[in-house]
């Protein structure tokens, strides 16, 4: 990682690749735009107004109304709070719990790692998105029953990738160096491997929240995610595909606000991997 | 001009990096004359390669050609057309390079893969391509060639890879060979009859042949004329005889004095007269080989690789021992048991100091080979170098910017180095940087394992230097381990010759390089080139 000697600010001004600046503006955008929903729409973005359904984009509602009335803009922008919240809360689990169980397989091999190689090997068996829908059909649907689902189902692949990286670090020379000048194992599996292992999951966790966001509007789509009335993007579209034909606007925006918060993690995601590539 | 087959007129190649556009060729002419053996040597960055690899129109994909002439019997090989490009290639002219492994497809039959030239140039059937492939392996003194053409690279050793791809290259019979490195990734042994190979067939075929190589030993042996590059630039042209003998340039200079092969030999009578700190007895180390799956069922035992076989030796408190030897011949593995990292299947290793409960960590230390590998490249140097202080708690913590000055003076480092990262050294600092990690546990023995291979030849001078005032400073133990018989000769008052994990030889290393017993040891001292030594006699100090 390059890290800046001086300010942060000035190293992300000078240094930092195009692709993350672009990234976090668009990203931040979307931040922005979820802290500040009630100064930016004077919506409500619940209650329904029945006179004023399905009105196209206008002065008045800048994105046009829903099937109930609702302004489309004010649900997108109420709608980030929760996709945000999905994005992050959906990868965390999954990171932490990967790193540690391929850290562990990795670093001890033996037993350890065929035991809990074989678990990720029954996990990874079950058709994922299966596997997701039992889970929150069991649990109920909801924000927590997604972020166990995930974490049941998605760690494995950051176990693996942890884990391989992990494999191939413990033969490198200056872990061995670090062997030969005594060291001991906590030392060497935190401070050695532990920051060159996460480099590539690092990098997929990006690309991962972007899944995520998809894979919790496609629940939302399916009637297993955020139940209505609460604005998320998957569920507007969701609700705007029987008026494809005549009123496009009320999918078509909310899938133009998911396209654009996945292109801006994408960036990030592309960004970070620049900066981590230690060769760089 | 008749004799002039090639002639590169103001070459200018620049290459499109991050930092910008950087100049690896600056303006460079010369020309090949019909017949004869060039040669082109230099350190890494000198642009030798990307000169050779222009004679082909080879580019990476980020260099520019900004300016210049490549004329092969007058027709510009840089703005040649695809279509004369590929009758260029292969039947004019063609290029053998440095890594025999990965310049071959794996997946391809070696025999297929010489044949491949012939379909496409010389539009023979597969039969007949390949009766004439297995006839060229046949002379590239490939023996059972009909069988060996229907193996896969990985089955070969690397000698025999290097032949394949020689007789792939001269397939089409080329007027012009070029050879990048032919012999770098080889050992000695090996490189010897390679060398010899492309000789006789220079001659048999009156190949013109251009070989680059950053070994001047290699180049004075096999070539008439000589071009010293550094920097993108042409330093001296010369006969072999002027370059070697009367060098102009304080550059050759330099790199003549820099040739292992030139290096003194250690002064005989300083030898240590202390007791032995390190005895190692008996030791073998056992690896076994992957078995295969029918044997596993059937319950048959496996083979066992023996890596290192009954080898005993000692080191005197002080002294400095050389462990010689090719690939394969255990002389790493036998570090590795020193330092712990393995325990030997039998034997013992008695190290002084270890029996009173001492830190092993604190006894021996250990350098290692690559040292772009060799550092953690996510640390600064400062966060590498401090962590043997604080792991061990040999200092306060307040104390360890004082330690790591120290550290870097004795290294002959810049102290501004500290807050950089190993990615931004140079392959002889970050080196440095690793002998002074190891010297920070003031070890009293310090095993350094090839520690110079993957250096320059000035870099490796440099570096053995820093080894030889180390070891007189600090009352070092030394344990180097090398296939360099020069280098072993210049540091260690012993050596030790290790071939498929025995000790073939051991003794004083004036008595043992002056008066080898082994056939083995006569064909090691007798592989490293050495023709540069009786014509550049006369320039040693």
């Amino acid at each position: 990682m390059t890290k800046s000697l001086s300010s942060p600010a000035r190293w992300l001004r000078q240094e930092a690749p195009t692709s993350l600046k672009i990234g976090l503006a668009v990203t931040l955008l979307w931040v922005l735009a979820a802290a500040l929903a009630p100064v930016l729409s004077s919506f409500d973005p619940i209650a329904i107004d029945a006179a004023n359904a399905v009105l196209p984009p206008s002065a008045d509602h800048f994105l046009g109304t829903d099937s109930v009335g609702r302004d489309i803009l004010a649900r997108i922008l109420y709608g980030a709070r929760i996709d945000l919240l999905m994005a992050v809360a959906g990868v965390i689990g999954p990171f932490i719990l990967g790193t540690a169980i391929g850290l562990l397989a990795g670093y001890s091999g033996g037993w350890i790692d065929a035991v809990l190689m074989r678990i990720v090997e029954v996990t990874i068996s079950f058709p994922y998105f299966v596997l997701v829908i039992a889970i929150v059909s069991i649990m109920g649907p909801g924000l927590t029953s997604y972020i166990v689902s995930l974490t049941v189902v998605n760690w494995v692949t950051y176990a693996r990738l942890v884990r391989s990286e992990t494999l191939v670090l413990a033969n490198a020379d200056f872990i061995l160096a670090a062997r030969v000048l005594g060291f001991r194992g906590r030392r060497i599996m935190f401070r050695h491997i532990f920051p060159n292992a996460i480099v590539p999951s690092s990098v997929f966790l990006m690309t991962d929240a972007v899944l995520t966001i998809v894979l919790g509007s496609s629940l939302g789509f399916l009637g297993l995610g955020v139940q209505p009335p609460t604005p998320e993007w998957g569920v507007m579209i969701a609700e705007g595909r029987t008026y494809l034909g005549t009123a496009w606007w009320i999918s078509l925006c909310p899938g133009l606000a998911l396209c654009s918060l996945a292109f801006g993690l994408s960036l990030i995601a592309d960004g970070v991997a620049q900066i981590l590539d230690p060769e760089a | 001009m008749k004799n002039t087959l090639v002639s590169v007129e103001d070459l200018t190649i620049s290459f499109d990096t991050t930092q910008g556009a950087v100049d690896a060729v600056k303006g460079v002419s010369f020309t090949i004359k019909r017949g004869e053996a060039l040669g082109i040597v230099g350190e890494s960055g000198s642009g030798k390669s990307v000169v050779c690899r222009a004679l082909l129109q080879l580019f990476a994909p980020n260099a520019k050609v900004k300016r210049g002439k490549i004329l092969h019997e007058g027709k510009d090989v840089l703005t040649m057309s695809a279509t004369d490009l590929n009758a260029y290639r292969g039947e004019k002219a063609a290029m053998i390079f440095q890594n025999p492994s990965t310049h071959l497809d794996p997946i391809m039959m070696v025999g297929d893969q010489v044949a491949e030239g012939l379909m496409i140039h010389r539009k023979l059937d597969r039969a007949a391509a390949t009766k004439q492939a297995v006839s060229l392996l046949e002379d590239m003194k490939i023996l059972d060639a009909p069988r060996r053409a229907k193996a896969y690279s990985h089955e070969l050793s690397g000698g025999m890879r290097q032949r394949v791809m020689i007789a792939a290259a001269l397939a089409c019979s080329p007027g012009l060979l070029i050879a990048d490195e032919p012999t770098t990734a080889l050992d000695v042994t090996v490189q010897a009859q390679i060398l010899a190979l492309i000789c006789k067939i220079r001659q048999e075929r009156h190949l013109t042949l251009v070989l680059v190589s950053h070994d001047l030993g290699v180049i004075g042996e096999m070539c008439d004329r000589i071009i010293v590059m550094k920097d993108g630039q042409i330093v001296e042209t010369g006969t072999t005889e002027q370059i070697l003998t009367a060098p102009q340039a304080d550059y050759t200079k330099n790199l003549i004095r820099s040739q292992p092969s030139l290096l003194p030999g250690r002064e005989e009578h300083a030898v240590s007269d202390k007791a032995d700190i390190v005895s190692v007895k008996g030791v073998s180390v056992l690896f076994p080989a992957p078995r295969k799956l029918a044997d596993i069922i059937g319950r048959k035992p496996g083979h066992v690789v023996r890596a290192v076989d009954e080898v005993s030796l000692s080191v005197r408190r002080g002294g400095s021992l050389g462990i010689v030897g090719e690939s394969g011949s255990g002389k790493s593995t036998l570090a590795r048991v020193l330092v712990g990292l393995l325990k030997p299947s039998a034997g013992t290793v008695k190290i002084e100091g270890l029996d009173q409960g001492k830190d092993r960590a604190r006894v021996i230390q250990m350098a290692f080979q690559d040292p772009y590998l060799s550092l953690n490249p996510s640390y600064t140097i400062a966060q590498t170098l401090s962590e043997p202080f604080k792991a061990h708690r040999l200092c306060p913590l307040s104390e360890v910017p004082a330690r790591l000055k120290a550290l870097m003076r004795t290294v002959e480092l810049p102290e501004e180095l500290l807050t950089r990262k190993s990615g931004q050294l140079s392959g002889g600092q970050r080196q440095r940087v690793g002998i002074a990690r190891a010297l920070a546990m003031s070890p009293d023995i310090l095993i350094a394992d090839e520690v110079t291979s993957a250096l320059d030849v000035s870099i490796q001078a440099q570096i053995l230097e820093l080894f030889k005032r180390l070891q007189q400073e600090l009352d070092l133990t030394l344990i180097l381990i090398s296939h360099d018989l020069a280098v072993v000769r210049y540091l260690c008052e012993d050596v030790a010759v290790m071939r498929h994990g025995k000790l073939l030889e051991y003794g004083r290393s004036a008595e043992v390089l002056r008066n080898p017993q082994t056939e083995y040891t006569q064909a090691l001292l007798k592989a490293v080139p050495r023709l540069i030594e009786s014509k550049a006699g006369n320039t040693r100090p």
